[in-house]
């Protein structure tokens, strides 16, 4: 296997004296799509964000590449109306050339929107917007912070179609985090469910051609929704708290599992 | 030869190309104020230039140096102290402003020796204008618009969003620091047509007054200079004509320039 584009080598990040990030070990490598799902406050934005060198980390390792170009899709685009700025203008900050920042914005299907401000786009042209920006800088790292949100459900769908099809066009690693599960499992390579530590990791497509669980919710469902296997050695309760060795039907993501994923 | 040193030797022909220099360089650092909601920092800053003046009576140093040391020092206290977050900005701010001005007007005040013009130094003075002010002027105003056209790109990124910036590449804690010497350079020579207390009124005002109009920052920042022009030039007039003070006759004209942009334009769009 070829060097990660990145490595968190134990990388803790403490806020006071809580731990928002506790002893996470990741790797992304070109070619992977890697989804980060947890529970709000699970310290989601936090370890892209000391993956990304934004947050200085308590303890632990992150290694870059070198050389290393990072495509970043930010949470949300709030920008400072009192500065004017077109679609256009902002794609030309990249550095990048005219014609590949036209191509970038056609890639995302928002060409036509190149003159506009970009305070009147809705919350789906400025996911867009920022996508362009990152794609423009053909990045060997794509970092996406919940990438669909303000987009409606059709254009969610399309939206992560298009981040694969990226990954395979760019040749890129893909990190992202998300809230929306089914869609997300469909086109994603490996899903981690943080809760400030790694709960568990997995590959969707393993579960998904489990013939008791085609069996289960049919065919089709199962190429749809591909839900992951979850082993746990603990639960959370409400307080997210972890609880070692509860019954062993929790062992499995089921009816009966109280762990929460949005 | 002999024009410019006839026009150099009237007091108010000093003022006026003292105040167009003023003007070009209150116009983009203004946007910036605008765009990074820097109003009441600046004003912090401002403030603190009359502690600047009193320091160097105090170590005899020149006017001009003192009050841009003075600045730069309190630019980084704010900078670290804000980091810490103990207090919010604006407290942190209002406590600075007013200290460093009190401070200021008490360290003057135990020296009788020195004869300064309060009100000069507080609301501008037309008079004052030497020729070395504007030596200082348009030397400031060569070294910010050197710094404002290399730096422009990453200046403007990591105004528009700061972590973009960031991851890529640009150096914001730096650009961040250079900003913040060019507004303590731009008081230190702004502190004689407007006065400390006025001088962000003579960043602010314009800037917003061109966010009507402009369609690009760049398109922003040249209308900036323009209003600033026409504050100078209509304040200083007007002070000429009804010997009203030049900083606040300056800012009443930039003010009637905002409200007749602002209710002749419609609400724009970029």
């Amino acid at each position: 296997m070829t060097d990660p584009l990145v490595n968190l080598d134990n990388v803790t990040v403490r806020f006071d004296d809580r731990p928002a990030v506790d002893r996470v070990d990741l790797n992304v490598h070109r070619g992977d799509i890697i989804t980060i799902i947890g529970p709000n406050g699970a310290g989601k934005t936090t370890l892209i964000k000391a993956l990304l060198g934004l947050q200085p980390i308590t303890s632990g390792k992150v290694q870059r590449a070198p050389g290393l170009v990072i495509g970043y899709v930010p949470q949300n685009l709030q920008m400072e109306a009192t500065l004017p700025l077109s679609v256009r203008r902002f794609m030309a900050l990249s550095g990048r050339r005219r014609g590949e920042c036209l191509k970038a914005l056609a890639r995302t299907g928002i060409e036509h929107l190149a003159n506009a401000s970009v305070h009147h786009l809705s919350g789906g042209e400025k996911q867009r917007l920022l996508l362009a920006r990152a794609l423009a800088r053909k990045p060997d790292l794509l970092v996406l912070d919940e990438p669909a949100q303000g987009v409606d459900i059709n254009g969610q769908a399309a939206l992560y179609e298009l981040i694969r099809e990226l990954r395979d066009e760019l040749g890129c690693g893909v990190i992202m985090i998300s809230h929306d599960l089914h869609l997300v499992m469909a086109a994603t390579d490996k899903v981690i469910c943080l809760n400030q530590h790694v709960c568990c990791s997995g590959f969707p497509a393993d579960i998904s051609h489990d013939p008791a669980f085609i069996e289960t919710f049919g065919q089709s469902v199962a190429e749809s929704v591909a839900v992951y296997h979850h082993h746990h050695n603990h639960r959370h309760n409400l307080h997210g708290d972890v609880v070692f060795g509860q019954s062993s039907s929790a062992d499995s993501h089921g009816g009966s599992c109280n762990h929460v994923h949005h | 030869m002999s024009i410019i040193d006839s026009l150099l030797n009237d007091f108010f022909w000093r003022a006026l190309i003292g105040g167009l220099g003023v003007a070009l360089i209150a116009g983009p650092l203004g946007c910036f104020v605008v765009w990074r909601r820097l109003a009441y920092f600046g004003d912090t800053l401002a403030h603190s230039a009359l502690l600047g003046i009193a320091l160097s009576f105090l170590i005899s140093v020149p006017l001009n140096v003192g009050v841009i040391i003075t600045c730069v020092i309190i630019a980084l206290v704010l900078v670290a102290f804000s980091r810490t977050r103990a207090l919010a900005t604006d407290t942190l701010l209002g406590i600075l402003a007013h200290s460093a001005l009190a401070i200021g007007l008490v360290t003057l005040s135990f020296m009788p020796d020195v004869r300064v013009d309060l009100t000069g130094l507080l609301f501008g003075d037309l008079l004052a204008m030497s020729r070395d002010d504007l030596l200082w002027i348009y030397g400031g105003a060569a070294v910010i618009l050197a710094l404002l056209v290399t730096l422009w790109q990453g200046l403007l990124m990591s105004t528009i969003h700061e972590e973009l910036a960031r991851v890529e590449g640009f150096p914001v804690e730096r650009l961040r620091l250079v900003l913040m010497l060019m507004f303590s350079l731009v008081i230190a020579v702004a502190m004689k047509i407007v006065g400390v207390l006025l001088i962000t009124a003579l960043l602010i005002i314009p800037a917003a007054s061109a966010r009507r109009l402009a369609r690009t920052p760049e398109h922003m920042v040249a209308l900036a200079m323009v209003f600033g022009f026409v504050a100078v030039s209509g304040g200083l007039a007007l002070s000429w004509h009804l010997d009203t003070p030049a900083g606040p006759s300056v800012v009443v004209t930039a003010f009637l320039a905002f409200l007749v942009t602002y209710s002749t334009t419609a609400r724009t769009a970029a």
